[in-house]
Order: structure tokens, then sequence, then C-alpha cells
């Protein structure tokens, strides 16, 4: 999906790293609206390089322990559960 | 509940035993604030039975101050958009001109305040959603400084650019909501102990403006609708009339805050949304456990189900300019102008107490006028993204109506980090 070729296999192609399932409505309407939005986000291009002065500083605590959520809190809106644990689907 | 404010109206009384500063005073609270116990929607299809097992901070100290929360207020899906006509819940009507848009993303909570179905309200600003739905519904909105306000337990969505802040009738009002929700949190690493100068937040909206020095900049009026942009001068002249005074100033960088400010917070969304699948929370997933399905198939199916077009269309977008050989034409980019912006502002307000502009360049749009062009749908944010680029406060107050339409016109402030004092000082003058 470079700026020249937005076309509906590199809108697949980004769907599926995204892992969000599209139909083919939906990837004709976005590869569109792609190459309008990508070639708007192309005149950064004119941005300078600036001298960036991040003036960060670490924030610590004391390790200390304490109570979390607790596990049948932490469960209450998975749609699918066992044995004290978050369900998924099959992994391969 | 005609006009769709609030997607759920469970009341969530305060603590009633003490008499707080919010005792007897209502509040609506945007859908992506977590409240314990009470669903947290995000305005998103993904999570329309969440109820958190937990509060967050700005809920627990509304609590405390004795406030009393009426309802959970309609949003764009996740935070993204600006005409709350992307939640998953159905648009809202704008009170203050009614068949428009409120504005959004936080349209719910701006609305709740201009119907009067709320005293104050809660609200986020990733790229103007406090203060764009306060220009539009004709009421008063804060972004606050990062770091000024604790971000745990919203639903992220650009967390480097966000913030919680308040939304009221008048100045007064939202500043005595920021006085509450302001302060150091250890659960939000990005909060800072930085205490007004003066008693509390809200005594500093004394409408006391003499020697005040306000830069305009001009390339913020360039693209403004001249109706809106008549209505700002007239707003400056009364500030003048006041004691203030005004120069222009120019801000080169913020010709490219649009596409710097949609790059890194699509990015950050195709990050911080990546959590949702199905799993830990979010709609029963079909073919869960089923032998012919693997788990990229699943995610893929809920997440398609789960998000609307805006939601997906960033996700995409961010994922993109994420993706190897790309990272440096978008991402490394935008952050270059990012620190560009700052320097600019950093520099304008070296030379003026204050920034001033239209805090929208257009007036309301009508319901469902805009939602085919998403392009241009960002480039009306073109005066509230350059401040979450540079992290600094701002506020939208009314400067009036348009005289073409009638419809609200907001007056953005914009000041130095950790001055919102100063702005509430500025904006209260215009009372």
């Amino acid at each position: 999906m470079s700026d020249d070729a937005v076309n509906p296999e590199a809108v697949r192609h980004v769907a599926e790293l995204a892992r969000v399932d599209l139909d083919d409505e939906e990837v004709e309407a976005f590869t569109g609206q792609f190459a309008d939005i990508l070639e708007y986000f192309e005149t950064l291009d004119e941005v300078p390089e600036v001298e960036r002065e991040a003036a960060l500083t670490n924030v610590m605590r004391p390790d200390e322990e304490r109570d979390s959520l607790d596990r049948e809190k932490a469960l209450r809106n998975a749609p699918e559960t066992e044995d004290g644990y978050f369900k998924g689907p099959n992994v391969s | 509940m005609a006009d769709n404010i609030f997607i759920s109206d469970e009341r969530i009384e305060g603590d009633g035993s003490a008499d707080g500063p919010l005792t007897g005073r209502t509040v609506a609270v945007k859908d992506n604030i977590s409240t314990k116990g009470v669903a947290t929607t995000c305005g998103s299809a993904m999570l329309e039975e969440y109820v958190p097992p937990y509060d967050a901070t700005v809920i627990s100290r509304l609590k405390e101050a004795g406030a009393t929360i009426v309802g959970k207020a309609n949003m764009d899906e996740f935070g993204m958009g600006s005409t709350t006509e992307t939640s998953a819940f159905g648009p809202t009507d704008n009170p203050a001109a009614p068949g428009h848009v409120p504005g959004g993303s936080s349209g719910g909570s701006a609305a709740a305040v201009a119907a009067g179905e709320a005293d104050l309200a809660l609200g986020s600003d990733t790229g103007g959603s406090i203060r764009c739905p306060a220009a539009f519904c004709g009421v008063v909105g804060i972004k606050p400084t990062y770091g000024l306000v604790s971000r745990y337990g919203l639903v992220a969505y650009g967390n480097s650019l966000e913030q919680i802040g308040p939304f009221g009738e008048t100045v007064e009002d939202a500043a005595a909501l920021l006085d509450v929700i302001a302060g150091p949190d250890e659960r939000d690493a990005t909060t800072r102990d930085a205490a007004p100068e003066g008693e509390s937040y809200a005594d500093a909206a004394t409408g006391d403006v003499d020697g005040l020095t306000i830069g305009v900049p001009t390339e913020l009026l360039e693209g403004a609708d001249e109706d809106v942009v008549d209505t700002f001068w007239d707003a400056i002249a009364d500030l003048e009339d006041q004691g203030a005074e005004y120069h222009e100033v120019s801000l080169p960088s913020v010709e490219h805050a649009v596409e710097a400010y949609y790059v890194i917070a699509m990015s950050e969304a195709s990050s911080n949304l990546a959590r949702f699948d199905g799993v830990r929370y979010g709609p029963e997933t079909e073919g869960e456990g089923d032998a012919g399905s693997n788990w990229n198939e699943t995610f893929s199916q809920v997440r398609k189900d789960g998000f609307g077009d805006e939601v997906k269309r960033r996700i995409l977008l961010g994922t993109y300019a994420l993706s190897a050989g790309y990272h440096d034409k978008y991402y490394k980019k935008a952050q270059d102008a990012r620190a560009w912006v700052k320097q600019d502002f950093d520099e304008a307000l070296s030379e003026a107490d204050v920034l001033a502009s239209p805090t929208m360049p257009v007036t309301p749009f009508e319901q469902g006028e805009s939602l085919d062009d998403p392009l241009q749908m960002y480039l009306a944010d073109a005066n509230t993204v350059p401040v979450n680029l540079a992290d600094l406060p701002a506020i939208s107050v009314p400067a009036g109506e348009s005289d073409t339409d009638g419809l609200p016109v907001g007056l953005q402030l914009v000041g130095p980090a950790f001055g919102e004092e100063r702005l509430i000082r500025a904006a209260s003058a215009l009372e």
C-alpha cells in the first residue's frame, strides 16, 4: 500500500496484520479513502528534521506487594472461562 | 432522553455523608471512563456488555466530592470522530442547534450540560474531543495539560495525547470540576503534582484580563469560515475593551499538525485497540473452541463484527503507518512535526500570555452531512489537534453566535503547560 499504489490487495494485507476481517464492499471503500488520506499524509515530507529534547524522568515506586483484582472479578466479563481461566480459541 | 444524550442513565450516588465540593451537583460521564459495576461501552458494540470491575481515578474523586453521576454519555466510538455520529448507539442531537451534530467525540457530555440534564460533565480530549463539542453546544470545556489529570480507568485510544477534562455551563463551574479531578495519581505515572498557585482553579474565574497579552496565530484563522472569524474578532474586541491587548503570531508548524496528529493517534490506536479480541471481554465469538477455526480467524471475525467503520479505518491506517518500511516515512516524521509544533507554541507563548483562535473553523454540521468523507472530517480538527501534540492546556468558551446562521461559535485559548488558571481567568472575561 505505498502512496502511489493503494490497491485492494494492500488493504487486505494490512487488515490481515491488524486481525480485522473485511468484506468486499469495505475493501473497496477503504481503498479509495486510504489513497486520499495517505496522499495527505505525504505532506509530512516537508517537515524539517527537528531537534527533539525529551526531558524524560523515570517515575519509580517501591516494589511492594499489594492486592490485585481478584480472579472472579477479572473473569466476569469474559464470554468463556474454564477452571478459573480465560478460554480463547484454538491456537493452530 | 429524546436527544440520545446518554447510553445508560443509571445513577451513581456520591458519598452523601460528607459535605463535599460537589454535593448536590449532577455530573454526566463520557462512556469511555470506567465506572465500577456500571456498563462502560465506549460507544462500541464491542463493549456493549462490558461492566468494569473498578472505578477510574476521576470517578473515585467525583464520589468523594459528593457528586451524583446521572448517566454515561454518548460518544463517537472509542473517541474516534468529531460528531458523535460514529457511536454504535446512534447519534446525539445538539440541544443548542437542533438538527445539527453536538460535535465529538464527547458529544453526549457537552449536550447533557447544554440541555440541563446535568450540571457538569466529564469528557476526554485526544485531538479536540472536549473543545469541539463545547464549541458546538455553546458550553465551556477544558482540555488540561497532559499529566494534570489521571488517565487511570480511561479506555485508551491515543494515550500520549489524551486527557480527561470538565464541561460546565460557566467557566467557574468547569474549573470547580477540574479542582476535584486534577492531581497526581500513583496509578498513572504520567501525572504531575501541579497544584494551582491560588486557592483553587475555580477561584481563578475572576474575569480580570487587564494587561493580558493575547497572541492570535494567523494560520488558525486562514481555514476558518468567514462568519466564525467575524464572531471570533468580536470576542477579541470584547477582551480588548476590558484591558487586554492582542498581536498576531505565526506558527508555521501547525500547517502539518493535522497529518502528524492523525498518524500518531492512528498508530497508538492500532496498538491500544489490539486488546479487543473477544477473550477477556467483548461479544461471544462464533466458532470458539471449534476444531475448524484458528485464533486469527476468530479474532478477525470478532473485530469485524465489534468495530464500526471509523475505528476499522484508524486501526488499519495505524497498522500501516507502523509497518516495516513505512515507519520512518510516517511515524518518525509525525514525531518530528510534533516536536516542531511544541517549539512553535513555546516560542509564541514566550511573547504572549495566551493564544486565541476559533475553537472550530466551522459551525456545527447538519446531522449526516459529513460521514462520507473522512478526510474532510479530519481537517475540521485543524485548530484543536496542535494543542494535544504540544501537551498544552486549552479552554473553549462560547464566543457568541454566527451572524449568518445563528449557530454557536467557540473561542479557544491556549496557555503554557500547567497554566490552567490563566486560561480560566481570561475565558471568564467573556461571560
